[in-house]
C-alpha cells in the first residue's frame, strides 16, 4: 500500500478551473469522489492509464473534476460506452460512476449484460435512492410508500437490490458501503478495482437537499447518522439479501475469477487467423 | 479478382479495406450479413466485433472505441436506427468520427423487414434532436457499397463526424459481380503536436482535418454531450453555445464543395431524372427505354451523397431543365428539396412507390 501524501491527493483533480463543484453542501457524492482517489492512488493507478466513465446525474459529474482521461456520456449509456473503450484499449483501466437513476433504471439493461460479459471494469454505482439532478423523483431504489417529487402520496414500486442484482447477472464482485463508514469505502473500492473482472461496488449516500428533506431525515449530519444506525456488517447476518431497512456492507459476492472478455477475445483473434 | 458478392458483402469489405476495426451491432433484417461478415473478418486482422444488447448499447460502445481510438462502424435498419439517434447526437455532439450504416426497410415501426424502401432519408437528416449537420451516402449498387462505405470513413475522419450510409434492402441484398481494389486511399489523422497541458481537443484548428488525442495517450481529455468549450468542458455560456453549435455547423459548410458528390448524363435534356440509391436503378433504365423509344434524350443526375443536400450544384445542373422528375421508393422526402431548389421555375414530379416493391422503369416512363 503506498502512502498518499495531500499533493498526490490534490494533483488527481482538475483544480485550475473545475472547482468549486455542483454539489450541494452535505452530498455524499464529493466523499465518494475522494475515497475513490485515494483508492487509486494507493493501488498505484495511474492518472494516464486510466479513464473514467459516467452517463448523466449527480454523481456522473464526478468524471469531470478528475485529470485523467474522463468520459461523460449519455443518460444511462456509461457501461456500453466503456465496454466500447475497454475493447479498444483494454491496458486502460476503466472505471464507470453514475447513480440509481443511470444505472438502474435507464440503463439497467446496460448493467446486467456488462455483467455478463465480464469485462475488467470496476462499476460504482452511488445510490441516494432518487433523481437528484432532476429534483428529487423516485429511482429504481426509492423503496416502496416513500415519497418522492413524483410520489406525493408514497411510491407504488418496489425496488431493486443494487448488489442481488449485480450478483444474479454474473458479475465477479459486489460490495456495498456507505458515505459514512470512509476507511471501508476504501476497502471495499480497492478490493473491486483489484479484481480482474466486471466488479460492483453500490455506495450507499446521502442526498439530504431531495431525498433527506422528502422522507423528513434531516440535513447531512442527520442522513450519516441514518447511514451509521442503519448499517451493518455482512459478517453480523445470516441472509445478507434479506435484511430489511438495514444495509448490509462488506464483501456480498467474491467468485473466483475467470478470464475476462478481451482475454477470450484474443483467444478469438488468434483462432481466427488459423481459419 | 472477379467475386459473385451482395452490398451488404462489399459494404463490409470496403469498411475493412478503409480501416475500421471495430463494430457493434445487434442483428436486424435486412442488415445483419454486415454484422455476420465482420464477425468473421474483424478478428482475423486483429479488430474487435461485438454484438450488443440493443443498439442503443451498440452506437454508445461505437462511440467508446472511437473515443480510444478505433476506427469504428454499426450497421442497423429502420427500428435500430430509431433507437440509434440518441448515440447520433452524441458522435456529432463530442465529435467522434464513426460509420453508421442503414440497410432501409419499411415502416413504420417494425414495418416490412424483409422488404425495401427509401423511408429513412429524413430520418437520417434530422432523426436526432438540436440543430446539427449530417453526411448521408447513399449506394446504388455492390461497387458502390464498397467505394460509398470506404469514403464514408474518410470523410468521418476528417470532418470527425459519424456518417451514414443509406442502403436499402434492394441494393443490400442484390448480388453483382464485382472486381474490388485490394487497398484504397486511408485519410490518416496526425497525432496532436501541443504538449498536453497546450492541446484544447476542440480547438478552432481542429474543426476538421486535425490532428487529435485518444484515451490513453496521456492528454487526458474530456468529453462531453454537453455544450462545451474548446477545452471540451461544459458551460451555458450564450456566446460559446453558439460557437459550439457554429463550429458543428461550420465542418459541413466549409467542406460542402468536395463533399458533394453527383453522377450526371444528358443534363442539357428538357427532362431531367433526379434519383438516388436503388430506385436511381429504376431511373437509369427508364432513360435507356425512353430514348431507345421515343429518340430524345432524358437527362439523370444520380446523388450519391444526399445530405448535405446539393443545392447550388442542383441548381447549376436543372439550368435548362423543363420538368424535373424524382423517382423514390418512399412518400417523396426528397422530392421536397427537389423542389425548393429549383424555386418552382419548373415542374417537379414526384414517383412514389412504398409497398415493399421496387420501382419499375415503366413507373417512371410513364411520368416522362
Amino acid at each position: 500500500m503506498i502512502e498518499v501524501t495531500n499533493d498526490q491527493f490534490l494533483g488527481y483533480f482538475r483544480l485550475d478551473e473545475r472547482f468549486p463543484h455542483i454539489l450541494c453542501p452535505g452530498c455524499g457524492i464529493g466523499t465518494t469522489m475522494a475515497t475513490m482517489v485515494r483508492a487509486f492512488l494507493e493501488l498505484g493507478i495511474k492518472q494516464d492509464e486510466l479513464c473514467v466513465v459516467s452517463g448523466i446525474g449527480c454523481s456522473s459529474r464526478v468524471p469531470g473534476y478528475l485529470d485523467c482521461d474522463t468520459f461523460h456520456t449519455l443518460h444511462g449509456r456509461a457501461l456500453p460506452a466503456a465496454t466500447g473503450v475497454k475493447l479498444a484499449k483494454p491496458e486502460l483501466k476503466v472505471v464507470v460512476i453514475g447513480g440509481d437513476g443511470d444505472i438502474m433504471a435507464i440503463g439497467g439493461n446496460h448493467f446486467i449484460h456488462a455483467a455478463r460479459r465480464n469485462l475488467d471494469i470496476t462499476v460504482i454505482v452511488v445510490n441516494n435512492f432518487t433523481y437528484a439532478m432532476t429534483g428529487g423523483q423516485y429511482s429504481p431504489t426509492t423503496p416502496t410508500h416513500e415519497r418522492a417529487a413524483t410520489a406525493p402520496f408514497g411510491n407504488v414500486e418496489r425496488s431493486f437490490d443494487v448488489c442481488f442484482l449485480a450478483k444474479a447477472a454474473g458479475a465477479m464482485f459486489v460490495a456495498r458501503s456507505t458515505t459514512f463508514h470512509v476507511a471501508h469505502l476504501k476497502k471495499m473500492l480497492e478490493l473491486a478495482l483489484k479484481k480482474n473482472g466486471f466488479s460492483v461496488v453500490e455506495v450507499i449516500s446521502q442526498c439530504p437537499t431531495f431525498y433527506g428533506r422528502y422522507q423528513g431525515i434531516g440535513d447531512a449530519v442527520q442522513m450519516l447518522e441514518w447511514l451509521r444506525t442503519r448499517a451493518v456488517d455482512v459478517s453480523k447476518v445470516t441472509d445478507p439479501w434479506h435484511q430489511k431497512d438495514k444495509f448490509v456492507i462488506g464483501v456480498l459476492h467474491d467468485q473466483q475469477e475467470i478470464a475476462p472478455y478481451t482475454q477470450l477475445y484474443e483467444q478469438i483473434r488468434a483462432q481466427s487467423r488459423g481459419k | 479478382m472477379k467475386q459473385l458478392l451482395s452490398g451488404n458483402e462489399a459494404c463490409a469489405i470496403g469498411a475493412i479495406r478503409a480501416g475500421v476495426r471495430f463494430f457493434a451491432g445487434y442483428p436486424i433484417t435486412p442488415s445483419t450479413e454486415i454484422a455476420e461478415y465482420l464477425s468473421r473478418e474483424l478478428p482475423r486482422v486483429g479488430g474487435t466485433f461485438i454484438q450488443m444488447e440493443d443498439e442503443i448499447g451498440s452506437i454508445c460502445c461505437m462511440n467508446g472505441a472511437t473515443a480510444a481510438g478505433v476506427k469504428a462502424m454499426t450497421a442497423t435498419s429502420g427500428p435500430g436506427f430509431s433507437l440509434m439517434q440518441e448515440g447520433i447526437g452524441y458522435s456529432i455532439m463530442a465529435e467522434l468520427p464513426c460509420i453508421i450504416v442503414n440497410v432501409m426497410r419499411g415502416g413504420p415501426a417494425t414495418g416490412t423487414p424483409t422488404r425495401t424502401s427509401q423511408a429513412d432519408v429524413m430520418q437520417a437528416r434530422f432523426g436526432t434532436h438540436g440543430d446539427h449537420p449530417i453526411v448521408a451516402l447513399c449506394p446504388w449498387s455492390v461497387r458502390e457499397c464498397f467505394d460509398l462505405t470506404a469514403e464514408a470513413v474518410n470523410i468521418s475522419e476528417r470532418l470527425r463526424i459519424p456518417v451514414i450510409v443509406l442502403m436499402d434492402e434492394i441494393v443490400g441484398h442484390m448480388r453483382e459481380v464485382v472486381e474490388l481494389p485490394e487497398t484504397v486511399k486511408i485519410w490518416r489523422p496526425d497525432k496532436p503536436k501541443p504538449a498536453p497541458d497546450q492541446y484544447y481537443h476542440y480547438d478552432d484548428r481542429n474543426n476538421y482535418d486535425a490532428a487529435i488525442a485518444s484515451f490513453g495517450e496521456g492528454y487526458r481529455i474530456h468529453l462531453t454531450g454537453l455544450t462545451h468549450r474548446k477545452d471540451g468542458f461544459p458551460t451555458d455560456d450564450p456566446e460559446i453555445i453558439k460557437w459550439n453549435l457554429d463550429r458543428l455547423r461550420n465542418k459541413i459548410e466549409e467542406n460542402r464543395s468536395w463533399l458533394w458528390d453527383i453522377y450526371y448524363e444528358d443534363i442539357g435534356s428538357e427532362t431531367v431524372i433526379v434519383c438516388y440509391g436503388s430506385a436511381a436503378r429504376a431511373g437509369m433504365e427508364a432513360k435507356r427505354q425512353f430514348e431507345l423509344k421515343t429518340g430524345r434524350r432524358v437527362g439523370i443526375v444520380r446523388l450519391r451523397m444526399v445530405w448535405p443536400f446539393p443545392n447550388e450544384r442542383l441548381i447549376a445542373l436543372l439550368r435548362s431543365a423543363r420538368r424535373v422528375i424524382v423517382p423514390e421508393m418512399n412518400q417523396g422526402q426528397l422530392y421536397r428539396e427537389v423542389e425548393r431548389t429549383v424555386s418552382l421555375r419548373v415542374p417537379v414530379v414526384s414517383v412514389q412507390r412504398y409497398d415493399g416493391e421496387m420501382l419499375t422503369p415503366e413507373e417512371i416512363i410513364a411520368s416522362l
